[in-house]
């Protein structure tokens, strides 16, 4: 029994969302980073499964790069984020505001 | 003569590319030829246009088209006919006399290649101004006259007081192009031609007397004004005395402040057809003839007196063609040219001899000293004021006079004006000979003076000559092809004339004698009896004190208030202002920028979620529709 395509898109919502609220409520930098990292995949499953029922692999192309962003992102923001850790800051997003106006 | 006019024209031109190219390498003696060599060979070209002329041969010649559109195209034509044949012979004849001068005059100067230079600049405008055939080129001609006047009086930058004159003649002259700017205008507005051939052609098309014709050539008549120094606008010239004397002679004697004469002897069927801008022509020649006589009485620098005289012979001038006695007007014109640059050109070398020093009274001895400046001033005083039968300045001013009493109506008045001023002109003149010149009759001088050097000396004889025999040169009938029969009166009523006019000036002459050399103690005793009429007089009926209250001084205050008040407040105001309205909005708006994540993460997330909102909406998703 094939799945109807909309169970895709809601799961997909569902994981956004709580990337989104995890990202504005959560104040530890690595949570907060993998909220970020949620979303994307959030993303990333909506592209794969409307690829599947669209039989087009342009959904399929979009998350290979998602994944790579994602990946290259990762890399530069765990850096900075074990940088400010062994700076011995707070760890909190909200105190981390050296580049405000 | 098709090829010859041009090469009038050009000569002078080339003669000031090289001296104004070359001029600083060149040897003085090399620039010096070149400058007057070109305006000498003009001259002869001219005398062989002369030849032509005399032989009933016109030229209306097209050299080249500068623009054309479809119904209108504007040639360069040069137009020659006895009255362009008597101005260009007397520009290069004079003209080349005075450059001559100018080589034993201007020897010491640093500024020697760029005085040639210019000079032969305003000889080229000049000729340019006279041989025109159509509307643009003489406003091209007319103004380059006003530039190279403008460089020659500012000849000295050095002095303030030279600059400053430049300027005022530079301005007051411009006042006067606008107005022949308009006066084009309107020609080519109502008639749609610039050419003079078609214009005069086709004049007869608009009313006469109507307000078309009268405006234009009232428009003509401010740029004749303005550079024939006439009243209003005659400040400029006294003044214009800072530059070197041979540029006196030329430009404010000669050659350029008569070109206002020739505007309107040129423009002749339109004054004819404008009798009541004709009518202001003549009042103003013949108030300004009067009113410069009595200024030139009560002034005590040679070159000024000479410059008043100027601009009284040249209303005398103005009279004549405003009256209809253009060949009258023209012959004076030749005449005074001859002999007002033979004065000035003496008067030049007095002032060398007595070390650029130009107050008569302190001048004296020359009899002894400079004998032929003496008696070739004399005979320049003698031609001005008319002296009967042998000086050409008799018969030109004679006609004149004639032309204005045998006039009927208001002309009658102006007439008897003219003849008053003949009185006027020989107390003045021969103030200042006896002043000057007459000195050492009174006390023994005993200055050494030297006479100044042949090149100096030949061409002011040259001209001596020519203010004696000037006079016998039938100009009338040379020109009467154009201008038509001049107006005949009896010879009872011409020697008449004669005689009334020569005992007025004798009037003239003999109280001259009397107070500045018999008597010079009644002159100190009448002048504290009328004080306040000399003090206006001395002071130029303080017409400069009120075009300085009335015109620059506002002008400065105006110009200081922009300066002052629009400047900053209303122009910088309003850049600034909208400069400072973005400070402060970026000032609150800078705000947002809290370095804090999760503050932009509601942003980010807004933004996206209103985004998605809108093209959900604009696509129709929503239960609200788009209209």
């Amino acid at each position: 029994m094939p799945v109807p395509a909309y169970t895709f898109l809601v799961l997909s919502g569902l994981l956004f969302t709580m990337g989104a609220v995890g990202f504005l409520v959560r104040r530890n930098p690595l949570v907060v980073f993998m909220c970020i990292e949620l979303m994307l995949n959030a993303v990333n499953l909506a592209f794969a499964a409307e690829s599947r029922y669209l039989n087009s692999l342009d959904g399929v192309v979009f998350a290979f790069l998602v994944i790579t962003v994602a990946a290259a992102e990762v890399v530069v923001g765990i850096a900075i984020i074990v940088q400010v850790y062994r700076s011995g800051r707070q760890m909190d997003v909200d105190q981390l505001d050296l580049m405000k106006e | 003569m098709d090829t010859l006019a041009p090469l009038v024209l050009l000569l002078p031109l080339a003669g000031f590319l090289v001296n104004a190219f070359f001029g600083r390498v060149l040897p003085r003696q090399v620039a010096g030829w070149v400058g007057a060599g070109s305006i000498g060979l003009a001259f002869l070209a001219a005398l062989a246009i002369l030849t032509q002329v005399v032989g009933g041969q016109r030229l209306d010649q097209t050299y080249f088209t500068w623009w054309q559109t479809a119904d209108f195209n504007l040639p360069f034509n040069l137009y020659v006919d006895p009255v362009s044949t008597l101005m260009i012979l007397v520009i290069t004849g004079v003209g080349f006399l005075i450059h001559l001068y100018s080589i034993g005059y201007m020897a010491e100067d640093p500024g020697f290649a760029r005085f040639f230079a210019y000079m032969n600049l305003f000889v080229f405008s000049m000729l340019l101004l006279v041989l025109s055939g159509n509307f643009v080129w003489l406003i091209i001609g007319w103004a380059g006259v006003g530039l190279s006047s403008y460089l020659l009086i500012g000849f000295w930058y050095q002095r303030t007081s030279a600059v400053l004159a430049a300027r005022k003649a530079f301005v007051m002259n411009t006042i006067g192009d606008v107005g022949m700017v308009f006066a084009a205008f309107l020609v080519f507005l109502n008639l749609r031609v610039l050419d003079y051939h078609d214009v005069f052609s086709r004049i007869h098309q608009l009313p006469k007397g109507g307000a078309v014709i009268t405006a234009i050539c009232l428009l003509l008549l401010i740029g004749a004004v303005a550079k024939s120094a006439q009243l209003p606008l005659h400040t400029w010239l006294p003044d214009a005395m800072e530059g070197p004397t041979p540029v006196s002679a030329l430009i404010h004697a000669a050659t350029m402040v008569t070109a206002g004469v020739y505007l309107i002897a040129r423009m002749h069927s339109l004054y004819d057809w404008a009798p009541a801008a004709a009518t202001t022509v003549a009042i103003i020649g013949g108030v300004t003839a009067f009113f410069a006589a009595t200024i030139g009485m009560a002034q005590v620098d040679i070159k000024r007196i000479l410059a008043y005289s100027t601009m009284s012979q040249i209303g005398y001038m103005f009279l004549a063609v405003g009256i209809g006695a253009y060949a009258a007007g023209m012959f004076h014109f030749m005449t005074h040219a001859f002999f007002k640059a033979l004065l000035f050109m003496a008067a030049g070398n007095v002032i060398h001899a007595f070390h650029d020093d130009q107050d008569i009274r302190h001048m004296g001895n020359l009899r002894a000293g400079m004998p032929i400046t003496f008696w070739t001033f004399l005979i320049g005083t003698l031609s001005i004021t008319g002296f009967p039968l042998i000086t050409a300045g008799f018969w030109s001013k004679d006609e004149i006079i004639r032309a204005a009493i045998s006039a009927a109506g208001s002309e009658f008045w102006l007439g008897v004006i003219a003849l008053i001023t003949a009185g006027l002109t020989g107390f003045y003149m021969f103030r200042l000979f006896f002043i000057a010149f007459g000195w050492e009759w009174l006390s023994r001088d005993e200055r050494h003076l030297h006479e100044a050097v042949p090149i100096q000396t030949v061409p002011i004889i040259i001209l001596a000559v020519g203010a004696v025999v000037g006079g016998f040169i039938p100009v009338g009938n040379f020109l009467q092809p154009v201008f038509g029969h001049a107006v005949e009166v009896g010879a009872a009523a011409f020697w008449g004339l004669a005689a009334l006019s020569v005992l007025v000036a004798l009037v003239g002459f003999g109280f001259a004698y009397l107070l500045y050399a018999r008597r010079p103690e009644l002159a100190v005793q009448w002048r504290t009896r009328i004080a306040p009429i000399h003090t206006l007089v001395e002071h130029k009926y303080y017409v400069d004190e009120l075009y300085d209250r009335v015109f620059v001084r506002p002008g400065f205050a105006l110009a200081r208030f922009l300066n002052d008040i629009v400047e900053p407040k209303v122009i910088d105001g309003a850049v600034d202002g909208v400069a400072h309205l973005w400070v402060e909005e970026a000032r609150e708006l800078r705000l947002i920028q809290s370095g804090r994540v999760r503050t932009y993460g509601i942003f980010t997330l807004g933004g996206a979620v209103g985004v998605l909102l809108l093209v959900t909406y604009f696509l129709g998703y929503l239960p609200v529709k788009p209209a």
